[in-house]
């Protein structure tokens, strides 16, 4: 919402600066965008002489000037020489100009430059170049029409700016007002809050108390009284037209007045500056009325062209069957049956509360001039505008809610400027439909709620006051309000107690302007703004000090990036959103769950088109991008949430993930250590000590070859899952390997990738939960004995299982307390095909010290099963 | 003098000279090791002397055996400080690393920033009893705005640009919905924040399609704006610093009644104004408001009995004013230049 100072000083005084104006309006609740001079665009104008005059040398219309511009700092004249094309330009005229660097209206830069040979050094200017009031042209006032450059009083000062000079002072204001303060989408909502400032709060200057002057069906001496405008004696109305209204529900009220005679044409000064200073581009004087007082006062209004309104009937109806309209800005719309429509006779005139229809806009020959100034219902108006794709200022006003009470007085308004400026005459009388009439909101009020809801201890006068300074009005409740007034229980803060006296009770009728405000909370949101926040003590709530520890999942969460960590992953947080290309660069099969992709009906691009079903891609498009910026060693994290779609229109199953990805070195470049990359052990171990951090057993943490189908975007061979078996059964919690060179290529990478992708939600049925209890042993007393065995194997058997299958050995066997792998070796002496393995088996009792001898069988026996069952041998 | 006392005698101070000679040449531990051997050892001079004083005449052994003695605990003496300096001039001198070579240094992994922000808040509020709660990404209409007073033709949804994945089905657009989704679970009482991933239709230099919010919510008897305003302003205390002064604006959202905007002073420029805060001196950071009643009846909270208040805020917006970073769009790049520096 737009304003200017001098337009809100139409309806009060303004005693404050306009810093102050905007200070005061954010606090009150209308927060200020911006405040500018309005002149701002003329400070490179200033008050000039044209000292000398002489022909062009190669054009008779111009005329060469030496133009004195006041004086510079050792007080001689600057003058310049400026090309004027103005017939009135002569010498001794006093007259604007715009020096080099002004920008004047309409994007006009003012520069050096050759005018058919002649340099000039700036331009004397008109007053429609500066976008001023002609009255201030000195031949305008005279003759009543002006004939070039503006003549200007000659003893203003050479050298002052213009709007100094001629005391032009205006601030322009933007607000960004919140939607339920439809009462100041107007300029008369934001004076009676600038009002309400002062103390006691001014009274308004509303421009309906002069227009008294209705005398509906009379027929009598017609004129809107102090106006002297002209009116029709002898037609009324009603010999034109007549309003029906089909849904008063979409419709309560629908007014209308007209006029005859009208001279369709421009607007005069100030009715156009009044429009251009808050941005709206003049079209012709009806249709500029129509926009000032929808400024002035937030009621939209339409003219229509009266001949073309057929059969002199307007119906206000639901358009019933889906139609064709051409709205007044020549586009075509197809119309849902719901919407409400104003029709003639015969057809549809305009989208109600939206936009007219091009059938019957005010063209310059128009005559017979037709006003609506209507209520529509705020629910329907914007579900037209939001089904039609229409948004006007209408729209925006009856979305919100206009004034219910005003819609005759603001018509009336509106006619008598009609007559005003188009020299027209008011047809007698004004239609006044109004099938649901507005009942005042009243509101019963308990101040000591409403003192408790805000934290202070306001007076009943103090709350009075300051809701009556912008218009409710107050009244004291004499007998008990639950039997003198019919109220449901949503008007009260609390319960009619048996403690109220009825000397803290008050009945609040809200304004009619106002309808926002509908409760007593909203009441103490008007108390308190006006109270001001910042006049309210602050407190501390009283509560018990109980809490609740945060949930398994958001501490094992925290624990995990805290973990990454400190195996130096960093964390990155991608969008949720993914290309619905991601599953095809990830390989993924058709019949994998990750393709049941939910679509965004409305991405922002398509790119972000859909909810990612994996980590992996933003992880991967992590690399590319930093591996651009020659970041080629990478160790990365997400913990987040992939989105696997269910049925239409239900919500998709959300599923906490955590992925990392490692490329490039293992470690930093160093002295102390050749380069090397990190590889798929590397990772692997990461995923190790992740799950034991987290307190997973590592002997029942299994690895497995990785399937295709499953994990396709690994390098076959080089992909695991990672399993977890405990008392309730094998799960399947993660999955790491080497990404594939069609991946990589898919996400235009070079070098080798490894990721790692673990499942939350499973992670979280078999993690112990962090308040569970533990136990700790103790600590051994005998020595452990440690023997080592090397064995050699065909190089495709799986270390894994012989692994396990010794670790399997425990349960029978107590005194194997651990097995390690120490080393792996290839290659000769051993023959094609072999590889040699060595293990470290550490036994311990927990009743003895163990022998050589007590050991020696065992680990033979150990040995020789191993040794059968892979069909290995020793070294 | 006895001769013989006198032979002895003068073998001793020989000894002694010699010793005392010698032990000027040494070195080394090396030939300090052979000195002490040479005199002190199994076979050494001095020990052989030792030896051979049951040899000697009775009534020379007494003061024979108390020089040489004497001279051993000398020698040691002398040997064993002898040693101590060399070993101390060999550490010093053989033992050279250069120290201002880099250490082998351990990778160390960086929490995102909008984490680390995250959990300062979650933090602060846990210690003045608010729970954590979370709620789905995906959402309802029904969550995100019916529950909360902000029905399907109301004006106030224009204030979020919508991601819809169908028609009755959204992207959050801000973690509110946590507010009915816990209070229909859980009476009275109710302290929680809820921080989130939101989403909203919206890309530009200042905004990116998905970021993060807080959402408070305490509900209890006598809960007051006043309290609000105390509880905000211990948040942003501690998160900033006790000196910054907080402004509460009147504003608009359907869910609370009356509702706030809260500004902060700048903490770039402590108000004087700057390129931040537009010169105004204040920064808009948090949106609050006592909990509308339509809310509780959607809940079924006895409004009369219980008030509450709510309030939300950007982690992006508090993290740039907290880390100094210029670009929203920062946090969601990942890049490691970016992401090393937290």
């Amino acid at each position: 919402m737009k304003f200017t100072l001098s337009w809100l000083k139409e309806y009060t005084s303004v005693e404050y600066t306009p810093s102050e104006i905007a200070d005061k309006l954010t606090m009150a609740g209308l927060e200020v965008d911006s405040f500018e001079n309005r002149f701002a665009y003329l400070d490179k104008v200033v008050i000039s002489r044209v000292e000398h005059v002489s022909k062009h040398p190669s054009a008779d219309n111009l005329t060469c000037c030496k133009v004195n511009i006041g004086n510079d700092e050792d007080g001689n004249n600057i003058i310049l020489n400026i090309v004027c094309g103005a017939p009135n330009v002569r010498e001794g005229l006093v007259v604007p100009c715009a020096l080099i660097g002004a920008t004047l209206p309409g994007d006009i830069e003012i520069k050096k430059s050759k005018l058919r040979g002649e340099i000039s050094e700036g331009m004397l200017c008109s007053f429609s170049e500066l976008r001023l009031n002609p009255e201030l042209d000195r031949t305008f006032a005279m003759a009543g029409k002006t004939c070039g450059i503006m003549e200007l009083d000659s003893n203003l000062i050479i050298g002052t700016p213009i709007a100094k000079a001629l005391n032009l002072d205006d601030y322009l204001f933007e607000v960004d007002l919140t939607p339920n303060r439809a009462d100041c989408l107007s300029v008369i909502g934001i004076a009676r809050e600038v009002a309400a400032f002062s103390e006691p709060a001014k009274k308004l200057n509303l421009p309906f108390d002069d227009i008294d002057c209705e005398k509906e069906e009379s027929g009598s001496s017609h004129d809107f009284s102090t106006c002297h405008t002209p009116s029709t004696d002898s037609l009324s109305i009603n010999n034109f037209a007549k309003v029906k209204i089909f849904d008063p529900d979409l419709c309560p009220r629908y007014t209308a007045g007209m006029l005859i005679d009208v001279t369709v044409g421009p607007s005069p000064f100030w009715l156009q500056d009044r429009l251009l200073s808050v941005g709206l581009t003049p079209i012709n004087n009806i249709v500029d009325i129509t926009n000032f007082v929808m400024m002035e006062t937030g009621q939209p209004l339409h003219a229509f062209d009266y001949e073309n309104i057929a059969k002199g009937t307007i119906e206000v109806k639901r358009a019933g069957s889906s139609i064709e309209f051409k709205t007044l800005d020549s586009k075509a719309h197809t119309l849902d049956p719901d919407m409400l429509m104003i029709c003639d006779g015969d057809r549809p005139v305009g989208i109600a509360g939206v936009m007219g229809g091009e059938n019957s806009e005010i063209l310059n020959t128009t005559t017979k001039v037709f006003v609506e100034s209507a209520c529509f219902n705020a629910v329907s108006i914007r579900r037209t505008a939001k089904q039609s794709g229409i948004n006007t200022d209408a729209s925006h006003r009856f979305e919100r809610g206009v004034d219910p009470a005003a819609t005759k007085d603001i018509l009336k308004r509106a006619i008598y400027l009609m007559a005003k400026v188009s020299g027209g005459k008011i047809v007698n009388g004004i239609i006044d439909e109004n099938p649901i009439k507005h009942k005042p909101t009243e509101i019963v009020v308990n101040t000591d709620s409403l003192n408790s809801r805000l934290g202070t201890t306001l007076s009943y006068e103090e709350i009075k006051k300051n809701i009556e300074s912008v218009g409710f009005k107050v009244t004291q409740i004499i007998s008990n309000p639950i039997e003198s007034l019919e109220l449901n229980k949503a008007s009260r803060i609390l319960p009619n107690n048996t403690n109220d006296t009825l000397n803290n009770m008050m009945l609040v009728t809200v304004p009619s302007f106002r309808v926002d405000v509908t409760r007593a909370e909203d009441i103490s949101e008007e108390v308190a703004r006006l109270w001001g926040y910042n006049n309210i003590q602050t407190s501390f709530p009283k509560v018990l000090s109980k809490g609740k520890a945060p949930s398994t999942r958001i501490i094992i969460r925290d624990q995990i990036k805290d973990i990454m960590n400190g195996f130096g992953f960093s964390e990155v947080v991608n969008y949720s959103f993914t290309s619905a290309s991601a599953c095809d660069h990830l390989s993924l099969d058709a019949s994998d769950e990750r393709r049941l992709v939910e679509d965004i009906l409305n991405p922002i691009s398509e790119e972000l088109s859909v909810l990612r079903t994996s980590l992996i891609p933003g992880l991967l498009e992590n690399m590319r991008r930093n591996n651009s910026q020659q970041i080629d060693s990478l160790r990365l994290f997400e913990v987040g949430k992939v989105f696997i779609a269910t049925r239409k229109g239900w919500q998709p199953i959300e599923n906490e993930m955590i992925a990392g990805l490692w490329t490039g070195l293992r470690e930093p470049i160093s002295w102390s250590a050749k380069p090397a990359d990190g590889d798929f052990f590397d990772t692997k171990g990461v995923v190790q000590g992740l799950c034991s951090s987290l307190g997973l057993d590592s002997d029942k943490t299994i690895f497995e070859k990785a399937d295709q189908l499953l994990c396709p975007y690994y390098q076959k061979g080089q992909g695991a899952i990672v399993k977890y078996s405990n008392k309730s059964g094998t799960k399947l919690i993660g999955s790491l390997g080497k990404i594939n060179n069609q991946v990589l290529r898919n996400f235009g990478l070079k070098q080798d990738a490894f990721i790692f992708e673990m499942d939350m939600e499973t992670l979280l049925t078999v993690i112990d939960a962090p308040n569970s209890m533990g136990k700790a042993l103790p600590l051994p007393k005998f020595p452990s004995l440690s023997r080592d065995m090397t064995l050699i194997l065909d190089s495709n058997i799986e270390v894994g299982a012989i692994l396990s299958d010794i670790f399997a050995l425990k349960e029978n066997l107590p005194i194997l307390e651990d097995i390690f792998m120490f080393d792996l070796y290839e290659g000769k002496p051993l023959a094609e095909g072999k590889k040699s393995i060595s293990m470290r088996i550490v036994y311990r009792s927990w009743e003895t010290t163990l022998t050589e001898k007590m050991i020696s069988g065992i680990h033979a026996d150990i040995s020789k099963r191993i040794m059968e069952k892979y069909g290995a041998d020793l070294p | 003098m006895d001769t013989r006392e006198e032979t002895q005698h003068s073998n001793l101070q020989e000894i002694e000279r010699d010793i005392l000679i010698e032990i000027e040449e040494i070195k080394s531990l090396d030939s300090l090791e052979r000195l002490t051997t040479k005199y002190l050892g199994r076979k050494g001079i001095l020990t052989a002397f030792l030896r051979n004083i049951p040899k000697l005449p009775v009534e020379d052994r007494p003061s024979a055996g108390k020089n040489a003695n004497l001279l051993k605990v000398k020698l040691e003496g002398l040997f064993s400080q002898l040693k101590a300096q060399l070993e101390s001039a060999a550490e010093n001198n053989n033992d050279f690393i250069d120290v201002t070579l880099p250490g082998r240094v351990s990778v160390r992994g960086t929490l995102h920033p909008v984490t680390k922000i995250s959990r300062e808040i979650t933090a602060i509020f846990s210690r003045i009893g608010f729970e954590i709660a979370e709620g789905p990404e995906v959402e309802t209409d029904y969550y995100n705005f019916e529950a909360l007073n902000i029905s399907k033709y109301h004006p106030a949804r224009d204030m979020q640009d919508t991601f819809y994945v169908s028609e009755n089905i959204v992207l959050r657009t801000h973690t509110s919905p946590t507010q009915p989704r816990v209070m229909e679970k859980v009476k009275p009482p109710v302290r929680i924040i809820a921080p989130g991933k939101v989403y909203r239709c919206d890309s530009d230099v200042t905004h990116t399609p998905m970021f993060h919010q807080v959402e408070g919510l305490m509900v209890d008897c006598n809960v007051s704006f006043g309290d609000l305003k105390g509880t905000l302003s211990t948040f942003i205390h501690q998160l900033f610093d006790e000196d910054i002064s907080l402004r509460f604006r009147p504003s608009f959202f359907p869910f609370t009644e009356p509702s706030a905007e809260v500004d902060i002073e700048c903490v770039m420029c402590r108000g004087k104004g700057c390129r931040v805060c537009s010169g105004t001196g204040w920064l808009e950071v948090l949106g609050a408001g006592m909990v509308h009643p339509a809310v509780f009846e959607n809940v079924g909270y006895d409004t009369e009995k219980y008030t509450g208040f709510a309030f939300g805020m950007g982690i992006e917006r508090l993290a740039m004013l907290k880390y100094g970073i210029d670009d929203l769009r920062k946090f969601f790049e990942n890049d490691m230049r970016f992401l090393r520096q937290f």
